[in-house]
Order: structure tokens, then sequence, then C-alpha cells
């Protein structure tokens, strides 16, 4: 634990040695307002509560996860301080965990700035704080199953621009199942069964549950495992690697 | 101690290291010569833990460096081609960094700082960004790295490229004066500086070693008694071997 937490100490600092950090802060927090205020029509709908707000984190986290997790390893491959990092005597996994929780502290930090959409509404009214706080650990959660995704899309290469592209890809794939566009088309000719299986991937179906104010032990597993599995195949890619 | 048995790499069709065997002690310092792309930094590689052999097998101080990693690791200091380390770091951030990876702490990781910090001479630009730094200190901040924790093996690929004579003599004079307890492995293009610091010198082409024995040896086998017609001699350019 050790090795994940001096891993986790260098990572976490890395976003605030360079402008990397301000910048994703203003842009997702500027998004963040734009989508809830302008776009949602936040004011226009009178309701004193977050749904239109947490509504677009699965689209806004599309683009910015990405947008954070790519540098984690595809920076390092194309610095060459990844040979630095893999002759030093920490484990693969701890190294992989390390990095990843990094950037999930930092997602986690970007989401806790939005505090202020709280404040208002409780202002203007009395929502109900336990749903929203369900909410904001559903949005955590599901931060970092799009994270764990990027991660592991980064260890596969060297480029950057590549990570982001390939992970938004794969991000929407994991998105867009439960969306009507996809659960429709699927529903005219595939069995019922087979549409439950590809729309109970989706990550909106298992956040909207949690937005509703259900934490369902069903779908933190859900999000859970996701990223299990993708910081195992992030494991299983950099251990590749290592066979040039 | 550093056992390297019949160790292979194989990049699709090409051949990097065939089947290369060697052993070095401590007290050794061998200058690992060869021309580009003769699997000098392969080989390297592979004895560090970065790239997984095709055949054979590495051993740091008794570990094999594929089925005992850590354990390996942590006998060794390893200086990658390039000297690279995170640049938005301080150098003081960066060796903090590497005690708390090699696990030390509090004063004896102060002064595994200092002492590595007086050998490369850091002091001046220990908290300015590596990005900024010249290529001389970069490189220095590479080679602090690496002794850090007193390794008993030292590998470091071309720890003097890119410097001026003022600053190879400098890391010479440093390798000279922690010698004697180690085991140090160098790669090197300079001919001259095998004479200067090492002690056996193997020249290896092809992924093999075409030459192994001291500087001294190594001129007398040469016609003109220069190590490098001995090099000339041995081993293929880069253009006749593809």
């Amino acid at each position: 634990m050790n090795a994940v937490w001096t891993v986790f100490k260098r990572e976490f600092a890395a976003y605030f040695a360079t402008p990397i950090a301000f910048v994703f802060l203003a842009v997702y927090l500027l998004a963040m307002g734009v989508f809830t205020f302008y776009v949602g029509g936040f004011f226009d709908s009178g309701v004193a509560d977050l749904t239109i707000f947490f509504s677009y984190h699965p689209w806004l986290y599309l683009f910015l996860i990405p947008a954070l997790a790519m540098r984690l390893w595809a920076e390092e491959k194309r610095s060459g301080s990844v040979e630095l990092l893999l002759t030093l005597p920490l484990p693969v996994w701890a190294t992989v965990l390390g990095k990843y929780l990094a950037a999930w502290a930092f997602a986690g930090l970007a989401l806790l700035l939005t505090f202020p959409i709280w404040l208002t509404v409780n202002y203007l009214g009395s929502p109900d704080n336990g749903v929203i706080l369900a909410a904001y650990a559903g949005s955590f959660l599901m931060a970092g199953a799009y994270l764990a995704i990027g991660a592991a899309v980064s260890a596969a290469t060297s480029s950057q621009v590549i990570a982001f592209v390939i992970s938004v890809v794969v991000c929407f794939l994991f998105t867009a199942t439960g969306a009507p566009l996809v659960t429709e088309s699927l529903s005219g000719w595939a069995p019922l069964p087979l549409v439950e299986a590809v729309a109970s991937f989706s990550f909106l179906a298992h956040f909207r549950a949690i937005t509703d104010g259900v934490i369902d032990v069903r779908d933190a597993v859900f999000f859970f495992s996701l990223i299990g599995l993708f910081l195992f195949a992030n494991v299983l890619l950099v251990e590749t690697g290592k066979g040039g | 101690m550093l056992e390297i048995e019949s160790l292979t790499k194989r990049f699709d069709a090409l051949v990097a290291v065939n089947g290369l065997s060697l052993t070095v002690r401590p007290g050794e310092v061998l200058g690992f010569l060869g021309p580009n792309g003769a699997g000098k930094t392969t080989t390297m590689k592979m004895a560090t833990g970065y790239l997984t052999p095709d055949g054979g097998s590495a051993r740091i101080c008794g570990h094999d460096i594929v089925t005992n990693t850590l354990a390996a690791q942590r006998r060794l200091g390893y200086l990658p081609e390039g000297a690279p380390a995170y640049g938005e770091m301080t150098p003081r951030e960066f060796l903090t960094f590497i005690c708390q990876v090699r696990g030390l702490s509090g004063g004896e990781a102060k002064g595994a700082r200092d002492v590595a910090i007086g050998h490369t001479g850091l002091g001046p630009v220990l908290d300015r960004p590596i990005e900024t730094l010249s290529k001389g200190f970069r490189r220095r901040v590479g080679l602090a790295q690496a002794i850090l924790h007193d390794p008993d093996v030292l590998i470091m690929d071309e720890p003097t490229d890119g410097l001026d004579p003022n600053q190879k003599h400098t890391v010479r004079e440093l390798i000279r004066a922690i010698a004697p307890t180690k085991t140090i492995v160098i790669s090197t293009h300079l001919l001259e500086e095998v004479e200067a610091i090492c002690t056996r010198a193997v020249i290896i082409d092809k992924g093999r070693i075409v030459a192994d024995g001291t500087p001294k040896e190594l001129m007398m086998q040469s016609p003109s008694g220069t190590l490098d017609d001995l090099f000339r001699s041995l081993t293929t350019t880069e253009d006749a071997a593809a």
C-alpha cells in the first residue's frame, strides 16, 4: 500500500505542477454551468433540485474524463519516464492503482467544486439533500468507471491524442447502450433478454437509478466491477508492453 | 554481481540480442561497446526488468529479474538512455519521490539524498523544474536517482552522452569514486572513456559478444594498438547490417 501511496502523491501533484489542473477545473466547471443553466434551463424548470445538473454528467464526462486520463500512461511512454517507473522496485499493480486513484481523486475534487450549485438550490428551495448526496456519490462512481476505461486505453498507446479519441469512443459505447437510440433500434428485432443485457451495460441506466435517490447495491457493484475489470486490463497492457 | 545467461530478444524478424552471456563481479567497471543497433540498450533494458527477454535470464545479486523482479530491482540503480525524469518536478522533489519508492525515510532519506546531490553537484539547481535544466544537469539528475540508494549493481546507458568535457570528467570521477564496491556496467560510444574508467570492456555486434577483456588486452589484439581499430575490425556498420 505504501507503493500505491507514493505513486498517488507524485501523480496527484503532477496535475498541479502544470496549468493542466487549472485549465481542466475551469473548463469542467464552465461546462457544468453552461449545460445546467443555459442548455438545461435550470431556472426555467422552477424546481429546486439538481436533476437537470446531474443529467448532463454522463455526457460531459464522456469528453472531460478521457481528457483527464489520456496522459496517465501515454505521456510517460512519450517522455521515456515509463522506463524509469517500471525499473523502480514498484509492483505494476501498485503503479496502476496509484495513478488511477490520483486521477480519480482529481475528478472528485472537480466534482466537489460544483458545490455552489448545491448552495444555490438550497437557497432557492428545500431540496432533498439525501438524494443530492446519493447523486454526487453516483456521479463520482461513474467518473471512476470512465476513468478506468481512459487509463487502460492510455496504457495501450504513446500518443495522448489517440488515447483521448479511443477512450471517448469506448466510453460512448458504454454510455449509449442505454440511450433510446440503441435500445429502440435493438428492440425491433432482438430478443428481449439481449436488449436488456445490452442496456444493462449502460452507465446511463445505472447512474439514473442512483440519481433517483436509490443507491442500489447492484448499481454500485456494476461500477466497481467495471473499474476492477479495466484496471486489470491496464495491468495486463503494461505487462505486455514489456514484451517490446 | 550481475549474471546474464544466454539472453535473447527478438523484434519480429530482427534478433536484437542473440544468446548473450556475461558475468560482472563487484569491483568491475564494464564498458559495454558496440555500434548503434548492436543490442546494448536492449540488453540493458532486459537486465533491468523493463523488457521481458524471449530467452535466457538475468540475475542481480542472485535475484532473477523476471521471476523475482522487485528483489532484483531493489539492488539495482539504472540510468536509462537519455536520463528520463519527470520534467515538471524539481530535482529535490524528484529525489524525494525516488527515496520514497526505495523505502528510505526521515534521516536516512535525507542522508542518501545529500550524498547523491553532493556526488552529482546538483546543489545549485535543486529547486528548478527538471525540464528547464541543461542537458548536463538533467543527466546528473538521472545519475543521482540511480545512485541514491547505494545500489550493489549500477547500470548506466551512455551516462556521458551529450555532456561537455568538464561534465564528462565529473561523471567519470564519480564512477571511479564509487566503483570499488560496486558492479558497474556502462554503455558508451567513447572509446577513450573505456580506457579512462573501465576495468573490462566487452564489444558486441549483432547481439553477440565479439570481444571481452581488459582495455589493455583488447588494445593488444588490435594490429595498430588502438581500441578504435579493433572496434572497427570486429563490428559491422549499421548500413552493412541492414
